[in-house]
Formats: C-alpha cells, sequence, structure tokens
C-alpha cells in the first residue's frame, strides 16, 4: 500500500467515523440513561436530514451568504429534533417507563413506523438533494487525493460533540447527575435526583443529537424515504461494538468501523458489504457486552 | 310447501321474488365478463430512493399513456379506445419493500383483484423474484424497466414479456461509443451496485470491453451495497487510481448522492463518467451533472429517441401534465403499455370472429410472442427470448448543460442498431459477447 493510499484510508475512516459517531452518539445516550433501545432514533436522523434539506433549499435559493446556510441546517434540524423528543417522550415514552426493555423496543418500533408515514405525509414520496453546503465547502488537494472541506469539517464537528459530551459530564451539575442515574437509578432518586426530568432532558438531548447527525449528513445523500433504515443498522453496530451506554464505546466503535471499512474499499472492495458486521460479530465474540461496557453493581 | 298459505301471501312471495330478481338481474349483468373492462395492475417504485427517478416517471408514463388510450387519442395504429375497446381500469401498487413483499403484492393484484395482467417492476430483484410466480399463476407480466438478461435465459418463459431491451445492449453500446470517442482509453474502472443489476452491467461492459479493446486494463472494481448513500472511500479509491474512465450504471439517489460527492472531489476532472442510466437523472441534477459524461437512457428515449411524430406527441402530453420532461422510464412504460394493448388487440380480433368478448390469458400471450411495433422510442420487435424479449436500436451521447437555454442537453449521439448490441436469439448474452459478438451488424 502506498503512502498516498494509506493517508486516503485514514481522511475515509476518520470521515465515516465522524458520520458513525454523530449518529451512535444520541443512541448511545439514551440506552446509558433510560435503558431503551430506541429505533425510532433513526427516525430523528430522517426529519433533521428532511429538516436540513428544506431550510437549505430555502435558503440557497434566495442567494443568502454560505455560512449563513450551514447555521440554518444544523439550527432547524436541532429543533426539530427538540420539538419531536418532546412529542415522543411526553405522548409515548413516559407511559411505558418501568416496562420490560423488550415492550421498550416494540414501541419505539412502532413509534418508527408511524413516523415514516409522517414524513410521507410533511415531504412526500419524492427524494431532495441538499448539495449546496457540500459544494460551497470547496475541497483542498493533498498530492493526488482531493478532499472535500466538508468532510474535513465533519471530523472537527464530532471532535467537537465528542468533548463537549466529555465536558457536559464531567465538569457540569447536570452531568454528575446523569452519571448518578446512569449508575443506579434508583439510588439517584432515592438522594432527590427527579429522575422523571432527567429522562426528558435526555431523551430530547439524544432526539436532538439524531437529527444533528441526518442534518450534517444531508449535503451528500439523496434525502429519501429509508434513509433511517440504514443509519439505525450501522448505528447499532457501533453501539454493540463500543458496549451499550457508553460515549467512549460509542467513539472507538465508529473509528474501528470507519476504518475498518475504508481500509476494505481500498484494499479488498469484494468484502466491502460484510465488514462491518465482520468486525462486530468479531469484538462480540472475544468481548460480548462489547469494549467499553461499563461495570455493573450487584444488587442484594 | 313452498309458498304455503293464503292467496294473497303466496301473490306478496311472488312479487317479494319478482322485485328481488328485477334487482339482482342488472348486478349479475355487471359482474359477468363483458369485456367491456381490462383491469391492469402497475407496479412502480411510488416511495424511496428510486421513486423520484425511475418509479414515478414510469408511473406518470402509465396514467398519460392509459389515459390517453381510453380516450382514443393515441396516435395510429394505436387510436381504437382502450384495449380494443374495453375501458382499461388500474391499480397502481408501490414496489417498496423487501422481496417478499413485492411477490405478496404481486399474488395479491392477481388472485384478489384478479387483474388481466400486470406491468410493472423497477429492480432486476424483484422481476427476477416475480417472473417465476407469474408462470406459477399463469398470469400475463410485462417487464417495464428492470435490465437483468437473466429473465430469458435461464428459463423459456410463457406468460412474462419485456418490451424494453435488456442490459447487455446497455453495456456493449457504451463500450463502442467510448472506444469510438476516446481510442486512446488504457484503463478504466467500475463502480456498480452490489446486486444482479449492477453486476450484470458490468459484466457485460467488462466482456464488451475485452473483445473491442483486450489491451485496456480494468483497474478498480467497486461494488458498494444497494442506497449506500456514502461513497467518500470509492472515490479516494478512484482519485488514487490511474483510470481515464469511470463505468457506472448507478440510478436512484445513488446516482444523485454520487455525482454530488464526486464533483465535490473534483473526480469528473480526473476521469470521463459513463453513467448508462444517466438520462433519468439530467432534469434533475441538471448543471451539477459533470459536463461531458457518456449518458445513456436504457434505449432510445428521452433525448436520445428518434425525431417522429409519435415522439412529439408523447412529450407533449407527458410535459404538459407533468411540467417535466418524460424521461426513460416513462417511456419504457409507455412502450411496454403499447406492446401489452396491440397484443390484447390482436388477440381480441381472432375471439371478435367467433363472437366471444374476452380474449384469454393464454391467447393475448400467445398474440404478444414477437411482435414488432413503432412507438415514441422507435421500432421494437420482441425477436429474441423465444419472442418474449424485445431489442430495438440504442443510442449514446455526451452531456453538457446549456446555459444559454437553461436546460440539460445530450450532444454527439451515437446510434446502434439493434443487431449489433444485442445478441441473436438462443445465444446467451454473456456467451454472446465472450465470443466475439459474433453476427453483430453495425
Amino acid at each position: 500500500m502506498s503512502v498516498l493510499s494509506a493517508f486516503a484510508v485514514l481522511i475515509d475512516g476518520l470521515v465515516y467515523a465522524a458520520y458513525l459517531f454523530i449518529v451512535a452518539i444520541g443512541l448511545t445516550l439514551i440506552f446509558g440513561v433510560m435503558k431503551i433501545l430506541n429505533v425510532a432514533h433513526g427516525s430523528f436522523f430522517t426529519f433533521g436530514a428532511y429538516g436540513a434539506a428544506s431550510a437549505v433549499g430555502i435558503y440557497f435559493n434566495r442567494g443568502l451568504p454560505d455560512a449563513g446556510g450551514y447555521l440554518l441546517m444544523v439550527l432547524f434540524a436541532m429543533a426539530l429534533g427538540l420539538v419531536l423528543g418532546l412529542i415522543l417522550e411526553r405522548g409515548i415514552m413516559r407511559w411505558v417507563y418501568g416496562r420490560d426493555e423488550v415492550v421498550m423496543v416494540l414501541v419505539t418500533y412502532a413509534a418508527f413506523l408511524i413516523l415514516e408515514d409522517v414524513v410521507i405525509l410533511v415531504w412526500g414520496p419524492g427524494s431532495y438533494a441538499t448539495y449546496q453546503p457540500l459544494l460551497a465547502a470547496g475541497n483542498i488537494e493533498i498530492g493526488e487525493l482531493v478532499v472535500s472541506n466538508y468532510d474535513l469539517g465533519l471530523i472537527a464537528a464530532a471532535a467537537v460533540l465528542a468533548a463537549i459530551y466529555y465536558w457536559a459530564l464531567k465538569f457540569t451539575r447536570y452531568g454528575r447527575l446523569l452519571t448518578a442515574v446512569i449508575f443506579d437509578r434508583e439510588t439517584a432518586a432515592a438522594f432527590g435526583i427527579n429522575v422523571r426530568v432527567v429522562y426528558t432532558v435526555t431523551f430530547v438531548i439524544g432526539a436532538m443529537l439524531g437529527a444533528l447527525g441526518g442534518a450534517i449528513m444531508a449535503p451528500k445523500i439523496a434525502v429519501t424515504l429509508g434513509i433511517g433504515v440504514e443509519v439505525i443498522v450501522l448505528a447499532f453496530a457501533v453501539v454493540a461494538i463500543g458496549g451499550m451506554g457508553s460515549i467512549e464505546g460509542a467513539l472507538a466503535g465508529a473509528l474501528i468501523v470507519g476504518i475498518c471499512r475504508a481500509a476494505t474499499v481500498h484494499l479488498v472492495p469484494q468484502v466491502e458489504l460484510f465488514v462491518i458486521y465482520a468486525v462486530m460479530a468479531l469484538v462480540l465474540m472475544i468481548r460480548p457486552y462489547g469494549l467499553f461496557v461499563r461495570a455493573q453493581p450487584r444488587k442484594i | 310447501m313452498l309458498f304455503g298459505g293464503s292467496a294473497r301471501g303466496r301473490a306478496c312471495c311472488w312479487l317479494v321474488l319478482f322485485v328481488s330478481w328485477l334487482g339482482v338481474v342488472p348486478t349479475q349483468a355487471q359482474n359477468a365478463p363483458s369485456g367491456g373492462t381490462v383491469k391492469l395492475g402497475i407496479v412502480s417504485f411510488l416511495t424511496g430512493p428510486a421513486a423520484a427517478p425511475f418509479g414515478i416517471p414510469g408511473r406518470n408514463g402509465a396514467e398519460i399513456m392509459i389515459e390517453a388510450m381510453n380516450a382514443g387519442k393515441v396516435p395510429a395504429p394505436f387510436n381504437k379506445p382502450g384495449f380494443g375497446g374495453s375501458t382499461i381500469e388500474a391499480k397502481y401498487i408501490d414496489e417498496t419493500g423487501s422481496t417478499a413483499n413485492v411477490v405478496t403484492e404481486f399474488r395479491n393484484l392477481v388472485q384478489r383483484d384478479q387483474v388481466d395482467a400486470v406491468v410493472g417492476y423497477v429492480s432486476s430483484g424483484s422481476c427476477l423474484a416475480v417472473t417465476p410466480v407469474a408462470e406459477e399463476l399463469r398470469a400475463l407480466t410485462v417487464l417495464y424497466d428492470c435490465g437483468t438478461p437473466r429473465i430469458f435465459e435461464e428459463k423459456p418463459r410463457s406468460y412474462v414479456f419485456r418490451v424494453s431491451p435488456h442490459a447487455t445492449m446497455d453495456n456493449v453500446a457504451a463500450a463502442r461509443y467510448l472506444l469510438a470517442k476516446k481510442s486512446d482509453v488504457t484503463s478504466y474502472s467500475g463502480i456498480n451496485q452490489n446486486y444482479a443489476w449492477g453486476q450484470d452491467s458490468w459484466r457485460d461492459f467488462t466482456a464488451a470491453m475485452q473483445v473491442l479493446a483486450p489491451n485496456v486494463a480494468v483497474d478498480k472494481v467497486l461494488f458498494p451495497k444497494l442506497f449506500a448513500g456514502e461513497y467518500g472511500a470509492e472515490i479516494s479509491t478512484l482519485l488514487t487510481s490511474k483510470s481515464q474512465v469511470l463505468h457506472t450504471s448507478f440510478y436512484d439517489g445513488d446516482l444523485e448522492a454520487f455525482i454530488y460527492q464526486g464533483q465535490a472531489r473534483a473526480l469528473d476532472k480526473r476521469m470521463t463518467i459513463i453513467a448508462t442510466t444517466g438520462e433519468a437523472a439530467i432534469w434533475r441534477l441538471r448543471d451539477k451533472m459533470p459536463s461531458g459524461t457518456i449518458v445513456g437512457a436504457r434505449g432510445p428515449h428521452g433525448p436520445l429517441a428518434p425525431d417522429s411524430e409519435f415522439n412529439r406527441w408523447f412529450q407533449k402530453i407527458y410535459s404538459d401534465r407533468y411540467s417535466i420532461p418524460p424521461t426513460y422510464p416513462a417511456y419504457q412504460m409507455a412502450m411496454s403499455l403499447l406492446g401489452l394493448k396491440l397484443a390484447y388487440e390482436k388477440a381480441k380480433t381472432e375471439k371478435d370472429k367467433t363472437g366471444e368478448a374476452k380474449p384469454t390469458t393464454d391467447e393475448v400471450a400467445a398474440a404478444f410472442k414477437g411482435i414488432e411495433f413503432e412507438g415514441p422510442s422507435g421500432s421494437v420487435k420482441l425477436a429474441i427470448g423465444d419472442g418474449h424479449q424485445g431489442i430495438s436500436e440504442t443510442a449514446y451521447g455526451t452531456y453538457r448543460f446549456n446555459k444559454e437555454k437553461n436546460e440539460p442537453e445530450i450532444v454527439d449521439i451515437v446510434r446502434f442498431p439493434a443487431e449489433c448490441v444485442n445478441p441473436p436469439a438462443g445465444v446467451k448474452a454473456d456467451d454472446w459477447i465472450k465470443g466475439g459478438m459474433k453476427g453483430a451488424k453495425c
């Protein structure tokens, strides 16, 4: 493998890992706090992508400055995630807290199916193109390799998100409350933490992160029905590799999957189709609960 | 004792029976197979990534063509209203979903809705799944868009037809066009979706290149999964290759996403892209489709269609209704419906001689075999696959966006006769190409 190819694998792997991390972080946050495997996370991604496509389309068609378009894309999608998260949590999820985890999965799956139809009602069956932010960002040449500035921005966005998350969890009051709930919900409640409020806030933040993932990816893909399904499968794989509920795990899982996939496309493209799942199977064979699974307290 | 009792009571009973009979007679007459209606199931992607560029134009092509047929407004010789005087009733079904779901919907159309024929399917996967079921149910089925040559090569079919030529033609013509326009090409790569359509397309293109230009090397071979959406690693692989040309049979959102991502990284500046289905995307991509891209339309459709009165008529009714010119899936649907109409009317003419109302499925299928006709896409003949598979001439051209007219256009068009780019009857496409394309009349 030449130096250029190795560099290409690194860049491609980081870009793909950034995408996976942004999508998976919300999923793993909700699972870590609420122990809900949220299938509707794919819908948050879809709504974020469609919302961004609509906002960007209107903004760029008016010939306004490019920078505002990026901001609008992100803010609009996150606002959509906030509203959707609140509706889902207040309207459905709070009625099933405490039920069996399988029931929770089925409830979120039902919500996912309903929201897929809501997308058709709102945006119709056609696909949307949101290429303006991608093309407006330009590119840089590194040797023979041309790298999109938008992709580099994606890596930076994922890094900033990881840093904010780490800081918020370790150094803010809410982060400490969250850590207490993650560690033991009942004990946290006994110490006076309003677990219901923590749940609501966590679910909404998770929804906003899912929508943010959709908004950031919208300029690179054709925004169309079914994108949420693809994403949720990939996000589950990343979260399973890293360990359910672990943010460090999501980061590690995204990096492993991203680099492995990029290396496969460059070196052995024939096996690209299943490399992600092969990596997942391999990790789970060695560590059945993922790489960064949190130690579980034994209750007597 | 039947209707026992008083005379008045018996009279009442007879009256009730008589009134009931009056009510039943028209109902029975309506339910009887009068030949007044022909029910068609139209299957296409109505949602999902393939809907906007393929499924919806195909569906629109069906809607507008059926309306024109029912009104008797299709140019001669198709100007008899409906199918031989019978009104066409269409039921539209979404092709989106798993293959199992596609087959279930097909069974529903045939067994529950009792349609007379099914016209549909964009995905080669759907066509491969539905074909054996159509044979099992003896249901007349016209595949309108899918391109895999395997349909009639795996087994002879009795009830399945495809007016649109298969993908071999697209890829042999692509190779011929490429070599005619870029004779100095030394290596090429391919990116195709990892399922029947993509694999067959790449197989035919590389085999044709091997025959026509054996010294041209294959470089990168990429098969991302269907609807992958993100092609960063694939584009890097291509950018670090030495290829001058990239072959792709990508369609739908995959093609659009790949073009956008490729443009963002100047892929089109490094290599010429051959998009065998590119025509379906030109009205959506407009100036974002790289100038110089070699585009096909899976036959002589859209801007590659011959200039004829029939074509102008079709373009006008379609553009007037949907405010966008018809792309090749709309043409393929129109041609498929015209073929079915012709077969139905041919079978019905025979029936009319005996005074019977409606031809049977077997009679329509028999009439369909080997038919030849002129439509908006020019001439088509069901010459291969034992008279079940159409062949036609095809064309390729080079894309550019005309800034003065503010619309896409395809220039430098080269036409290839049907016998130049299609295998002869009884020969498998793969064998024909690998055998040196013997008998090709170019």
